[in-house]
This record gives C-alpha cells, sequence and structure tokens, in this order.
C-alpha cells in the first residue's frame, strides 16, 4: 500500500509526462517520442492507482477483465480505422471520455465513501459542486459527440437542423442546469442528480444539430475541450493532480483549436455554435445565378498546363477526403517531379472535418510533411508559381472573401489562387460551397475547370503525363 | 489559519491551464489531428478514478451499483487509452521528411 503523499507526487510525475507528450508534437521528428512520454504516464497514474488501493482481491481481476476487453476493442479500432475516418473516430473517442466522466460521477455519487467525499445524502459540499460540474460537462460532451459523429458517419444529415425558439429553449436550459446543480448541492436529493443527467444529455445533443458539416473543425475542438474540463471535474472530486493537469491541458488545447479553427473562417464562436450557417444563403443566391462562361477542360489540357510549368501549388480539400483522392493525387505529383517541376502543398486551416485533416491524410499518401505549407507561410508564392491545382477545395480560395463585404465569407483568410497563372480546379460541378456562394474563379480567364471525380481525374492526369 | 487543500488543488490547475496553452501554441498545425488523438488518450486518464470506483465493494459483494458504474468506465476509458495512443502513433510514424536521394 502506497501512501498518499507518494502516490500524490507519482500522479504529479505523470502529470508532467502528459505535458511533455503535448510539447513533443511541436515537431514531427520529437512527437513519437512525447507519445512514448504520454503512454509512460498513463502506466504511471493506473499502476499508481492499483498500490494506493493495495486490495488485490477478487475484484482487481474484474478491474484487469476489463481494461483488457476496452483495450482490446481500442487497439482493434486504432489498427484498422482509415485515416480518413480520422475525424469520426476523434468524435467517438470524446464521446467515450464524456461517459466515462459521468459513470465515475455517478458511481461517487452512489457511493462517496468509497472516494472519502461523506456518506450518501451527506456528501461534502465542494465534492458535490465538483461532482455535479463533471457530470453535467460530461453528459454534454457525450451526447455533442454522438451527434457529431453521426454527422460525420453520414447517418445524420451533415445539413444544420433549425427550428423556430431553438436558442431561447436552449438558453432556457442552460440556465435550469444550474438552478438544479443548485438545488442539487442544497438538498443532496438523487433525484435532481438524474435529472441534472438527463437534462445535460439533451442540451449537448440540441447543441450540436444546428451546426453544419464544414464547421465540424469547430465542434470538434469544442468538443475536445469540453472532454478536457469534465475530466479536471472529477479530478477535483478525486483530489487527483493527474486528472487535473491533464483536464486542464485538454481543456486549453481544445480551446485554442476551435479558437484557430474560428479565426480560419473569420467567425466568431458565437456565430459558429449558434450554427445555422449556409442554410439560409444557399436558397438566395442560386435564383439569381446568371449563366457565366465557363472553361471547362479534359486530363490532357491539364497535363499539358502543367508539363509546361516549372511550380506547382496544390490546393486540397475535404473534397479529396471524400474521394480518397490523396495516393493518386501523390503519383501524379511523383510524375511532375520527374518532370523537374517543383511542387509544393497549401493548406488551408479549415480545409477538412477536423484540424490537421489534410496533413494526416497527405502523410498517409507518403508526402514529405517539408513539403506541406500552412496558409501564411506559402501565400505569397502564389503569385509566381505557374499553376495551381485545387482539389477538392471552393470556400477557402473564393476571392470574394476578400472584394465583397456583403458576402458570409468576407474576411476570412483564402489562400491567393488567382494570383497563380493558371488555375485548374477539379469539382464535380460548378455548385457552390458550404458557404452556399459562387466562386468567381471558376469563372476567370485562367481558370481550366476539371469536371470529374477528384481520383479518377488526378489518375487520368498522371497517365496523360507520363505520355 | 490553515488553507484549505482545495485552493492548492486550484492552482495547480490554474497553472496548467496556462502550461497548456504555452505548449498548444508551440504544436505545428499539421499535427493538430494527432494533437486531438493524444488529448483524447491523456483525458482518458479518468480511469483511475474509475478503478477507485470499481473497487469500492468489499470481498463479499464485489458487485454493487456503484462499482458496475466504475467497471464500465473502466472499460470506456481503456478504449480510448489503448486506441488514443495506439492510433497516435500510427499517424505519427507516417509523417516523414523528404528523401535526400536525388
Amino acid at each position: 500500500m502506497l501512501s498518499a503523499n507518494l502516490s500524490a507526487i507519482f500522479y504529479l510525475i505523470s502529470g508532467v509526462l502528459f505535458i511533455l507528450a503535448l510539447r513533443g508534437l511541436s515537431s514531427p521528428e520529437t512527437s513519437r517520442r512525447g507519445n512514448l512520454f504520454g503512454i509512460l504516464g498513463m502506466i504511471i497514474a493506473v499502476t499508481v492507482t492499483f498500490m494506493s488501493i493495495g486490495n488485490f482481491s477478487s475484484g482487481f481481476i474484474f478491474v484487469l477483465l476489463f481494461i483488457l476487453i476496452g483495450g482490446s476493442v481500442g487497439a482493434f479500432i486504432a489498427y484498422r480505422i482509415p485515416m480518413t475516418a480520422m475525424p469520426e473516430l476523434v468524435a467517438g473517442f470524446h464521446s467515450l471520455v464524456g461517459l466515462a466522466a459521468v459513470f465515475v460521477a455517478i458511481s461517487a455519487f452512489l457511493n462517496p465513501q468509497a472516494f472519502n467525499l461523506g456518506t450518501p445524502g451527506n456528501i461534502k459540499l465542494g465534492s458535490l459542486i465538483e461532482m455535479s460540474i463533471g457530470a453535467a460537462v460530461g453528459a454534454i460532451t457525450f451526447s455533442g459527440s454522438v451527434i457529431a459523429f453521426l454527422k460525420l458517419q453520414g447517418i445524420m444529415s451533415g445539413s444544420p437542423i433549425t427550428f423556430k425558439g431553438q436558442h431561447p429553449l436552449n438558453a432556457i436550459i442552460l440556465i435550469s442546469i444550474i438552478i438544479l446543480t443548485y438545488l442539487l448541492c442544497s438538498t443532496q436529493s438523487s433525484n435532481l442528480f438524474w435529472i441534472l443527467l438527463a437534462v445535460s444529455f439533451l442540451i449537448g445533443f440540441l447543441l450540436i444539430i444546428p451546426i453544419g458539416g464544414a464547421d465540424m473543425p469547430v465542434v470538434i475542438s469544442m468538443l475536445n475541450s469540453y472532454s478536457g474540463w469534465a475530466a479536471a471535474g472529477i479530478g477535483f472530486t478525486l483530489e487527483n493532480t493527474a486528472l487535473i493537469i491533464t483536464g486542464a491541458l485538454v481543456g486549453s488545447s481544445g480551446a485554442i483549436l476551435s479558437y484557430i479553427m474560428c479565426k480560419g473562417m473569420n467567425r466568431s464562436f458565437f456565430n459558429v455554435i449558434l450554427g445555422g450557417f449556409g442554410a439560409t444563403e444557399q436558397s438566395a443566391n442560386s435564383q439569381n445565378k446568371e449563366q457565366k462562361p465557363v472553361k471547362s477542360g479534359n486530363a490532357d489540357d491539364a497535363a499539358f498546363l502543367m508539363k509546361n510549368a516549372s511550380s506547382v501549388i496544390i490546393v486540397p480539400g475535404y473534397g479529396m477526403a471524400v474521394a480518397q483522392a490523396q495516393h493518386a493525387l501523390r503519383e501524379m505529383v511523383d510524375t511532375l517531379k520527374k518532370n523537374d517541376i517543383k511542387v509544393s502543398y497549401a493548406i488551408h486551416p479549415v480545409a477538412g472535418r477536423m484540424p490537421g485533416h489534410m496533413n494526416v491524410l497527405l502523410a498517409e499518401a507518403n508526402v514529405p510533411y517539408d513539403e506541406v505549407f500552412e496558409l501564411e507561410e506559402i501565400n505569397n508564392d502564389f503569385s509566381n508559381a505557374d499553376v495551381a491545382f485545387v482539389i477538392g477545395a471552393n470556400d477557402v480560395t473564393n476571392p470574394v472573401a476578400k472584394t465583397d463585404p456583403q458576402s458570409p465569407i468576407y474576411g476570412m483568410p483564402i489562400l491567393d489562387v488567382e494570383k497563380c497563372k493558371s488555375v485548374l480546379f477539379v469539382k464535380r460541378s460548378l455548385s457552390p460551397g458550404y458557404a452556399g456562394i459562387d466562386n468567381d474563379l471558376f469563372y476567370k480567364e485562367n481558370t481550366l475547370m476539371l469536371f470529374s471525380d477528384a481520383k479518377k481525374m488526378t489518375e487520368d492526369i498522371t497517365k496523360a503525363l507520363d505520355q | 489559519m490553515e488553507i484549505d487543500p482545495l485552493i492548492f488543488r486550484l492552482s495547480i490547475f490554474i497553472l496548467s491551464i496556462f502550461v497548456g496553452y504555452y505548449v498548444v501554441w508551440s504544436v505545428t498545425p499539421s499535427l493538430h489531428t494527432p494533437l486531438m488523438s493524444v488529448t483524447n488518450a491523456i483525458s482518458s486518464v479518468i480511469i483511475v478514478g474509475a478503478i477507485i470506483a470499481g473497487l469500492s465493494g468489499n470481498s463479499e459483494t464485489i458487485f454493487n451499483t456503484s462499482s458496475i458504474f466504475g467497471f464500465l468506465a473502466i472499460a470506456l476509458a481503456a478504449i480510448n487509452i489503448f486506441g488514443g495512443f495506439l492510433v497516435t502513433q500510427r499517424m505519427l510514424a507516417m509523417y516523414k521528411k523528404k528523401k535526400k536521394d536525388k
């Protein structure tokens, strides 16, 4: 049996190891070692917990059994999941953290003696407050993540679901959560605890349904943050330093990612959370759309243009992920490089369905990470490049974000694709993107539209280049 | 007068938020997806609470309502720990530098 002080020191060590795990991600070279620090921290935390309980009775076997069951499921998923499904996976994992927090809170509420928190019906006030916060945030994380998962998986429509009185309803529910927490703490009633949980599940659900598919990067980051705060809440209840440190780390990590994503769209956090974006503009825009001339071409035209270029910049977007075109794209780039053409990739912060989504897909296709650039790093290079190859991206290249203050995406930082000598646009049709607005780039003199599936088109271009 | 231990925990919490803030800003944007999966894995250190809850029963009654929730939480957190770290490892293994073989 480990003394309380000694185990507290070990929890602190595992907290520090978790900090180092995140620190390692500052560059790909150190990242793998960082991940090992994280694993080590986890092993220490779990071992210390066993040692401090010191009860290796039959219950212990069941603990190992459940770890084994969960662990094999987790490992199986981790090895089998395709990289394109990473946003769904992360959303799914968030929901599990949320639910685990809820379960721990329930357990502590039912049997506070086990945690030294008092007796049922007479739980220490501070612990009860912490417990309710942990449980409520955990429940919101769970149901919110489930909705995000369903939307990303395509089981539920990705378009925003809005109804009249949505915002007042949400506000009332949020206020009622605060009142319920207060009442729960003053009466210690277990009924109120269950109601609090139910209402928290409901609000998590209601908060995410009005948010559309392309705003998912913000939603996932936000839920990431929530899962951290839920863990921190439970950490306070259990008086556990490792959990408090981790909760704070994860909480601020998710918050920063949401901020970066919002900035990438030049929208406020509240604008995203209130939802409904892109639902109204679309209908208004389709009516007054006049027919403008568009130059469209085939794979041979594209191959000809690129063969005569000396530098090409690739702009991938969500469409590339949908078409699973990353491998075909890399093969095309290999062929270009054989012809001594300089190729680089430009990634917009909100490309894809989660932060860093495009980078992972390109890494999967064996694209070296030092050929992949962020918006600020590469935006000046477009004016010197010969060809921009836009594959599956749309709104993030739309010059209207700079020119038209009326546009819903006005002020959003965009990739200056228009400054290239010529632009190749791989797209299935002329339909507007998520923001529901037309892209002027389609009608520019130097733009060639390649109407096709992204994967098929890149394969065809590679063939044409080889000839 | 003695200081409530809660204040110490609160200090750790607040300082950790600041540590998190600066550490996360230094994460390169291309690793934002692994960042999310690894934060996911480490937040499952909540398994610590789940283990205490699971072992809360005495030797005659291993399973009571409270400990069953504990065991369920152990399984959920274990999915996340193994899944989160392994998928992060898998992703990070793919990030390669340009080969210098030209």
